[in-house]
């Protein structure tokens, strides 16, 4: 009966460590995507709003409020996925917490505040569109931009500290008995990473929300209000694509000094060396040899410190045990990711250009087809930008959970039955995507067809009875 | 100062009774509102109430978990190490009741609704009564400290864990029920303040009955918590049987404002009562409060966190309860209904 205590025996008793890893992996993934909406998303509707008011821009208004309805579901869906990660912390890695909870979970109680204040301002923002009045309700728009931004730093602070622990005193037994606190959040990991993905959240969210419109262009939907909805979000993409390009290329330098294997794992090297040459795709063989891809000779030692150029060392796998650094198989899904991040970048980067030079140059954005067919993919790419660094960020850390301190096998839960859940969850996240997908496109088609009927979502007008309460309901300032 | 964390993190459970609890129950009223006809009158109360607040109420397990983990990382491993099924239902229903929360209100076909609506309610009784279950684990010292875990089942199919998930639906509906008197009343609907009425004093009874038979239940099943609810948590006990007898009387008198400050008073109190009952204990009897704290400085960042939080968070969930209390959240406003009752065209 007790599955779940069947030491060994019997085919439902599986070691828990992949399968938990697996899970984390997963939840994570589809977590990561909702993120870059919740941080970026309001911003883009306060500028809409903001317009809206400002110069009484009714198609302005309309995106706002047509972004605050679909926030109000992406939102939703990340609260609770965010809290299924907030319990697999426990659930899965229960010695992970216990030993390192008093110092990994001080970033989390401030992003506890964060995520109140997210909550909160989000139902003000959301609900008071037709009671409150414009100004007051663009007010409460601006906290959770700040919430958005807040919480960023927070949850990325505790996700820094895994890469560079700090901020405690370990016992003779292992057990942290002293926490400094400043310490434990401005690691020195911190940022690097917390600005990085700070960016990678406006990017994302900019590119995303932009790539729906641009599909909308494609289709013919040529009016006003589908070209603000693109241009905005777009923008800010644009604004922030170069600016990631050298937050990534400090980020990566910062690797480089402070951890090697990781760095070691990006660039396939896997014996100390100078003149190490960057190489595109290709994979690590067990025996040390580096087979396929394209190697640019010396860049990769070139751009780990350029005043040394050619000549600068580059720490190999081999300067580390074998047990405290990752895999070959990791090292190689690493540098795949490393390869998927800075192309998809590169490429984002190009598409970024490619804007502000019509800007410049037209004061329009491009009006070719090609321009919006690529635009309405650069969502999807960002995307798949934004999990490959994680995935850099995460299997290059292996094989430890807290470096150099814990190792994620010592770690997870003792627990035999997570396969089962790890299938559960998948089967449940893969029909909550594909319900999310369908919502907002049948948002999307009702809005459309509501400006076909009458649009009677008036703004700051009137409120409007319940449906099913008919003439009773009091006309409170109605 | 480890027992100032263990305050807060009280403080944190209680307030995500009162709130969130109630936000469950109505989930609960929704389940058995009957048919789409009938029960969609109560639905549409349940989703003008639950719908502005549910996640700022949520927000509070959240805070509730850090809390734990970070101020007492080893009971927080030790009770995820032990009740590991009961807290992934609670993760997936809560995935699950949110979802589908909010995918209801942006659908539109009636077959649609139906299935999240469905999804919602059933999560609604599901989590709940999974938390309850784990809190009886708890109580009755079925979590062990130390690294090791419990039994992964009978930690928490014990009688102790029974009455406390059916204490904690039980609860969380007559909550919700007295709450929603007030939301029927704010919109003029004396049917369905009478509805919600005959359900308040019906939920207010059966939570009273489970809660008698549940101390009961602790005599002979939890030693430890039994004591301690008969002695130094005796007055808390007491403050909440007496809270509940007068909510119910001024259920029964018909004047619900009041039945709602003492029917949270009640459910707080018996958080409370719970939370004294095992003292010194974080998890009884192997792991004291003290025993499982974190480094002190790290209990002074929890502090001076909930400090902030009291200045930040408290004025602005006042505020938007006030607003939505006042009516002026009237609805996420996706589908201006009109739109819903006929003209939309059939798909």
């Amino acid at each position: 009966m007790s599955t779940f205590s069947l030491s060994g025996a019997g085919i439902l008793a599986v070691d828990p460590v992949p399968w938990a890893r697996a899970q984390m992996a997963f939840t994570l993934a589809c977590h990561i995507i909702l993120v870059p909406l919740g941080v970026s998303w309001a911003f883009m509707a306060l500028v809409a709003n903001w317009r809206a008011i400002r110069r009484g821009d009714e198609d302005a208004l309309l995106l706002a409020q047509r972004w605050s309805k679909y926030m109000a579901v992406t939102f939703a869906v990340g609260a609770v996925t965010g809290t299924v990660l907030t319990f697999e912390f426990g659930l899965l890695w229960p010695k992970f917490m216990g030993t390192w909870g008093a110092a990994f979970g001080i970033p989390f109680s401030i992003e506890g505040l964060f995520f109140f204040i997210e909550a909160i301002f989000i139902a003000l923002y959301i609900f008071g569109w037709k009671r409150l009045r414009p100004w007051p309700h663009f007010w409460t728009g601006v906290p959770i931009v700040i919430a958005g931004i807040g919480g960023t730093l927070s949850v990325v602070a505790a996700n820094a500290w895994m890469n560079e622990p700090a901020g405690f005193t370990l016992n003779s037994d292992g057990e942290v008995v002293d926490v400094d606190p400043l310490k434990v959040i401005f690691n020195d990991a911190w940022p690097y990473e917390a600005s990085h993905m700070l960016v990678a959240a406006y990017l994302v969210g900019g590119f995303l929300v932009a790539s729906v419109y641009a599909v909308g262009m494609l289709k013919g939907r040529r009016d006003r209000y589908h070209r603000l909805g693109f241009l905005i979000p777009f923008t800010v993409a644009a604004i922030a694509t170069p600016i990631q390009m050298v937050v990534g290329d400090t980020l990566a330098r910062w690797v480089y000094n402070n951890e090697p294997t990781k760095f070691a794992a990006i660039e396939l090297v896997s014996e100390t060396d100078s003149d190490v040459p960057e190489t595109l795709l290709g994979r690590l063989n067990s025996d040390g040899e580096v087979t396929g891809g394209i190697a640019i000779p010396g860049l990769a030692s070139w751009l780990s410190d350029p005043s040394t150029g050619t000549s600068t060392v580059v720490q190999g796998l081999d300067a580390f045990p074998a047990d405290e650094r990752p895999t070959t198989g990791e090292v190689n899904t690493v540098h795949l990711a490393w390869d998927v991040m800075v192309g998809l970048g590169t490429l984002l980067f190009l598409l970024s250009a490619w804007y502000w030079i019509a800007w410049i140059f037209r004061r329009d954005m491009p009006r070719s087809k090609l321009f919006l067919r690529v635009a309405s993919v650069a969502g999807v790419a960002a995307v798949l930008a934004m999990e490959a660094g994680w995935v850099v960020t995460e299997v290059g850390r292996q094989p430890w959970i807290v470096r150099g301190h814990m190792k994620v096998e010592d770690a997870a839960t003792g627990n035999e039955g997570v396969w089962i859940t790890f299938i559960v969850v998948v089967v449940i996240y893969l029909a909550l995507a594909t319900t999310v997908v369908l919502v907002l496109r049948s948002m999307s088609r009702r809005f459309r067809r509501q400006v076909e009927l009458v649009d009677s979502d008036v703004p700051y007008g009137p409120r409007e009875p319940l449906p099913e309460t008919t003439e009773e309901a009091e006309p409170v300032g109605g | 100062m480890a027992d100032a964390v263990a305050v807060v993190l009280f403080v944190a459970v209680s307030a995500y009774a009162v709130f969130a609890g109630a936000d469950f129950g109505a989930g609960f009223w929704d389940l058995v509102a009957g048919g789409a006809t009938r029960g969609a009158r109560p639905r549409a109360v349940i989703d003008h109430s639950v719908g502005p607040v549910w996640e700022a109420n949520h927000v509070w397990l959240i805070f509730a978990l850090v809390v734990l983990w970070t101020g007492f990382p080893e009971a927080f491993a030790s009770i995820t190490l032990t009740v590991f099924v009961p807290l992934t239902l609670v993760a997936l229903g809560i995935v699950l009741r949110g979802a589908s929360f909010a995918f209801r209100k942006s659908l539109f076909r009636t077959s649609e609704r139906r299935v999240f609506g469905a999804m919602f309610a059933f999560s609604s009784v599901l989590v709940p009564y999974c938390m309850g279950a784990v809190a009886g684990a708890i109580a009755s010292g079925r979590v062990p400290a130390g690294g090791e875990a419990g039994d992964p089942w009978t930690s928490w199919v014990n009688p102790t864990s029974v009455v406390g998930g059916v204490l904690a639906v039980t609860v969380g509906a007559y909550l919700a029920a007295v709450y929603l008197i007030w939301d029927a009343r704010r919109l003029a609907d004396d049917p369905l303040v009478e509805y919600f009425r005959r359900r308040a004093v019906v939920a207010a009874v059966v939570a009273g009955v489970v809660a008698v038979v549940g101390i009961f239940v602790l005599r002979a099943d939890s030693r430890y918590v039994f004591d301690g609810l008969t002695s130094r948590a005796l007055p808390l006990a007491v403050l909440s049987a007496l809270c509940g007898v007068g909510s119910l009387a001024l259920l029964l008198r018909q004047s619900p404002r009041g039945a709602r400050l003492l029917a949270a008073g009640a459910v707080a109190s018996v958080v409370w009562a719970w939370g004294v009952a095992q003292w010194p204990y974080i998890l009884p009897t192997s792991l004291k409060v003290s025993a499982a704290a974190a480094p002190s400085a790290t209990l002074t960042t929890l502090l001076v966190v909930f400090g902030v939080a009291a200045v930040v968070i408290v004025p602005s969930i006042a505020f938007l309860y006030v607003l939505d209390q006042r009516n002026l959240l009237p609805e996420e406003g996706t589908d201006s209904r009109p739109a819903a009752s006929g003209s939309t065209p059939a798909p």
